[in-house]
């Protein structure tokens, strides 16, 4: 840790150059100031957790939380948003880590940024239904583009498909833009960040299909609205939402016809025609992976139980659109009688009976309320703001906590951001960044107000992580192992390097001084990249911050 | 040492490639795989989108190729645009003709009726298993082609394994190393070849016992090594060694050289897919420690509108076709120690559809090329396309499954054990004969 007069006899030293050092001493003093009156010692951790009222767990205001250091605030902004911007920390301390966490468990108390607001008005299909998409991007519109002439030749159809496909991919992208943009801009950013780790918890693959239209609306109307809210609302709005239902084929899956024997048993996929029987995909990936877990205590006869409850939960009939009644006008689903088993079933143990609709009710009742769920849930949100191995007390804390809660993600969330484990120095700065947080870093840090988002999204598919592009259904990871490797570490460097120059013009025309970026470090930078980034020239001071091991962790 | 211009090779090459110019078996000691492979190597190449096997080797001699297929079966030997006859019942599409040669040598084959074990049709899932090596099992973390890579002792090469291609592939995710080389060159240009950059991030990243130091300082030194092949490899004219001409041997490459050079004023074909074989030959010519490779080429899904002897697939199966040609070329006499596996996810239906194309299928044709596999043979359990011989009454069936056939390569060709193998595709047992004459 450097002091006052170490500085001093350095800047002597060294003869050229004056004025910036001069400025770097006082951006070193400035940053480091409190660390050296609170702590003097280490700069980069802090020994204590801010110690808090452990009466009751919500928090009751700036008394919660006392002798919070710069490092504590730092630390918590990295990892309950997508990383500071220059003042973010000051605002925070000003405010109270307990009134910080408490408005951002509370997002409807916060307005919305003008700039989102500005772009989903921009364009209604971005606020619309499934329904109307599926008019205007899918076969409807393509019937309609080829026209009613006598003789349509394949061409004529290639032509008007390429033409549609086309459009679809300008809405899609549309809604790839407005999900980086929440990310940077909301001032709900533990909203966002809730809705990262819930979308991945229920990915969707955004270039499947019908789900190429979809996928945005998935996201806005059937993950973010319910991301701090019941997991068993959350559940129940990706069950019924039309994107979920095409992705992992239940819109397919059908009793067979005539009482028959199930078409293809054991695989579960439909061998002859879409709806000739049981399809067991979204069944199995509803337990293992949206709830009980791969361990969670179900076996092959659940997943044939629970596919059964699930047939005729799908999309409505095509051509018969308008003669039918119940399609959900926000979730765009719709429940087929015809298509459904109405046997009754044995669901892990417990009896449900066929009685229809609502038989998924009670299944996705049963699944939410399992231990293994409260574990599972547990065991990710833990290693999503915590560690990538998670320490096993904390996941059993909030494992109790969901079932006392009856799944109220705030609870849950409130006993995290409050835990021993959360503050232990050992987790800090530990998570490495996977790209769309990187990126998304970067563009807070500097304050970016990109005119285009190709460079961004350029950025993610180099990095192997396409805005909605995981392919499995287990969404994407957010641990080192999945994503550090030599290669995209210094494609990243690049990606830093090209922003500070002001070379990226239509992401940051005119990048900030390095300084400005530096106080969004708090304490936070080793004695190493402070003493290169001192010596360095100033031209890429800003690239050495961006690019630095520091930034690549939280 | 002869300096010839490549393509003005490649159009001399078409014109003896009865006289088996290339590289052949024949030429080098003929390697049943039990000599010296310590420093073999393996390149896989995978086109995704499912490419039409059934158009990449036609069964021209069963008539019911052409009954399912008006419009886009390929015509039969002899006609315009027709297959090449390869051994009287099965054909090669006429774009591929520039691998006749390699057919001729011995030195390509074909395994009608492979693929996968896993039902889907669905490109992303069936991609998934194919890199995963392990159908139907979703969310495996590795690829098969990385865990080979953790398996094969380490030359400490940080190009060992190369991925060619601007994103690392799923079939190489894994804790072990991969490099990693874009086909576009500008591609490979980093802010950190500026001197000042790689210093003072060097210094930021110094400490290389974390795991961020680490894999900076490897990157840095892959990169290094990639840099320097790649400049080296687009500097270099193409440089020949003296290769011993099996039927032929009195006419040089110099002569062939010359005479083409006077009638030759050709523009360069077109090269959808960059210069890869080039590059990649090239590549592995100039850092022999190299050892696994892998690429791969979209675009394949042809739907509407096919084509068949000229058209659609075959504009894309042309440039593949000398891609893979050039590749053969540039690697030389590496090219005796390679083999080369062209793979696609599933194969199109039987039946054409009606859009003038083909939708869908499952078993699928792979592609051997090298030095030491068994070539000029068509392979495959097949009998014929009447529909009780069909997957599902629609497709070709997968027959043999293709870890069969890669596991072949890497037992015979690239000496790993059979332990070793099952690390690399658990759950899979190699059978004795995973190439049967079709």
């Amino acid at each position: 840790m450097q002091n006052p007069s170490k500085l001093n006899s350095k800047r002597n030293k060294i003869i050229k150059k004056k004025c910036s050092l001069y400025r770097v001493a006082i951006f070193l003093l400035v940053s480091n100031l409190l660390i050296i009156i609170q702590n003097p010692g280490i700069a980069k951790s802090s020994p204590n957790k801010p110690s808090f009222s452990k009466q009751n767990k919500t928090l009751t205001g700036s008394a919660s939380f006392r002798q919070v250091t710069d490092g504590d605030v730092c630390y918590l902004l990295n990892r309950m948003s997508f990383g500071p911007r220059p003042g973010d920390l000051q605002a925070l301390k000003a405010m109270g880590i307990g009134n910080y966490i408490n408005q951002q468990l509370n997002p409807k108390t916060i307005p919305e940024a003008q700039i989102i607001s500005s772009f989903v008005s921009s364009d209604t299909d971005l606020t619309a239904t499934p329904e109307d998409l599926f008019i205007a991007y899918g076969p409807p519109a393509v019937k309609a583009a080829v026209g009613a002439s006598a003789t349509i030749t394949p061409d004529d159809k290639k032509e008007a498909q390429k033409m549609v496909r086309k459009e679809e991919n300008q809405l899609n992208k549309k809604f790839a833009q407005l999900h980086i943009m929440r990310a940077q801009y909301s001032p709900k950013q533990l909203q966002e960040v809730m809705t990262d780790f819930w979308f991945n918890h229920f990915n969707i693959y955004g270039d499947k299909g019908l789900d190429r239209m979809w996928v945005g609306l998935y996201e806005d109307t059937a993950i973010r609205p319910y991301a701090l809210g019941k997991f068993r609302d959350l559940l129940g709005a990706t069950c019924h939402h039309s994107a979920m239902l095409f992705y992992l084929d239940n819109w397919q899956n059908s009793t067979p016809p005539h009482g028959g024997p199930l078409a293809d048993g054991q695989n579960g996929n439909a061998p002859r025609g879409r709806f000739s029987g049981l399809n067991e995909n979204y069944a199995r990936e509803l337990m293992e992976l949206h709830t009980l877990g791969v361990d969670g205590g179900y076996d092959q006869q659940d997943v044939i139980q629970l596919a059964k409850i699930l047939t005729g939960l799908g999309l409505p009939p095509r051509g018969r659109r308008a003669q039918v009644a119940n399609i959900d006008p926000v979730m765009g689903d719709y429940f087929d009688e015809k298509r459904h088993d109405f046997s009754d079933k044995i669901l892990l143990g417990h009896p449900i009976k066929g009685s229809g609709e609502d038989e998924v009710e009670k299944a996705l009742d049963l699944l939410a309320s399992r231990p293994a769920t409260a574990h599972h849930i547990a065991y990710e949100l833990a290693q999503y703001f915590v560690a990538d191995k998670p320490p096993a007390s904390l996941v059993d804390k909030l494992t109790a906590r969901f079932q006392h809660s009856s799944g109220d993600i705030k609870a849950v969330l409130t006993e995290l951001f409050t835990s021993n484990e959360f503050w232990d120095p050992r987790y800090r700065f530990a998570k490495y960044k996977n790209p769309f947080r990187y990126a998304v870093s970067v563009m807070r840090a500097t304050n970016a107000q990109p005119s285009s988002y190709d460079a961004i999204m350029g950025f993610l598919r180099q990095q192997g992580m396409p805005i909605y592009g995981c392919v499995t259904p287990d969404g994407y990871k957010n641990t080192k192992e999945a994503w550090l490797n030599s290669d995209t570490l210094l494609k990243r460097i690049g990606f830093a390097a090209g922003i500070a120059s002001g070379r990226m013009r239509n992401v940051c025309p005119e990048p900030p001084d390095y300084t400005v970026v530096g106080t969004v470090f708090g304490a936070t930078l080793s004695p190493n990249t402070v003493r290169v980034i001192t010596k360095a020239p100033d031209k890429i001071k800003l690239a050495l911050l961006l690019g630095s091991p520091e930034f690549m962790l939280y | 040492m002869y300096y010839l211009n490549r393509r003005q090779f490649l159009r001399s090459a078409y014109l003896v490639s009865l006289a088996g110019l290339l590289p052949s078996t024949n030429s080098w000691a003929y390697s049943n795989g039990n000599s010296d492979s310590s420093n073999n190597k393996l390149i896989v190449i995978l086109l995704r989108g499912a490419v039409d096997g059934l158009s990449v080797v036609p069964p021209y001699a069963d008539s019911l190729y052409y009954s399912l297929r008006p419009s886009i079966a390929v015509a039969k030997p002899g006609n315009n645009n027709g297959v090449l006859d390869l051994d009287g019942h099965f054909g090669m599409h006429p774009a591929l003709e520039p691998l006749l040669p390699l057919w001729r040598s011995k030195g390509l084959a074909f395994v009608h009726a492979s693929g996968s074990p896993d039902p889907t049709r669905s490109h992303f899932d069936a991609q998934d298993y194919m890199e995963s090596g392990m159908p139907g099992v979703k969310m495996v973390s590795s690829g098969w082609l990385n865990r080979l890579v953790q398996e094969m002792p380490s030359n400490d090469s940080p190009v060992q394994a190369l991925n060619l291609g601007a994103v690392l592939p799923r079939i190489f995710a894994g804790t072990g190393k991969v490099g990693s080389a874009s086909r576009n060159l500008a591609e490979n240009k980093l802010v950190l070849d500026r001197p000042i950059i790689a210093d003072y991030f060097s210094q930021l990243y110094r400490d290389e016992g974390t795991d961020l130091g680490q894999a900076f300082a490897e990157g840095m030194s892959a990169h290094k090594t990639i840099e320097n092949a790649m400049s080296e490899v687009e500097n270099a004219p193409s440089t020949p060694t003296d290769v011993p001409n099996a039927n032929s041997p009195n006419q040089s490459v110099s002569a062939l050289v010359s005479e083409q050079k006077a009638a030759s004023r050709g523009a360069p074909s077109p090269r959808n897919y960059g210069n890869f074989g080039n590059q990649l030959g090239k590549l592995m010519n100039h850092d022999p420690s190299i050892q696994i490779a892998f690429t791969d080429f979209g675009g394949w899904d042809t739907h509407v509108n096919q084509g068949n002897g000229n058209g659609q697939l075959a504009n894309k199966l042309k440039p593949l076709a000398t891609g893979l040609y050039e590749l053969a070329y540039a690697l030389g006499p590496l090219y005796s120690k390679t083999t080369i596996v062209v793979m696609s996810e599933f194969g199109r239906t039987v039946k054409e559809n009606g859009n003038n194309g083909t939708d869908h299928g499952h078993g699928n044709v792979i592609w051997l090329m090298g030095g030491t596999i068994p070539g000029g043979k068509v392979y495959g359990r097949w009998s014929d396309l009447s529909p009780n011989n069909l997957y599902e009454g629609r497709d070709v069936p997968a027959t043999t499954d293709f870890r069969d056939i890669i596991c072949y390569i890497l037992n015979n060709h690239l000496a790993v054990s059979k332990k070793s193998l099952a690390n690399v595709f658990p759950d899979f047992t190699m059978s004795n004969r995973p190439l049967v004459i079709a």
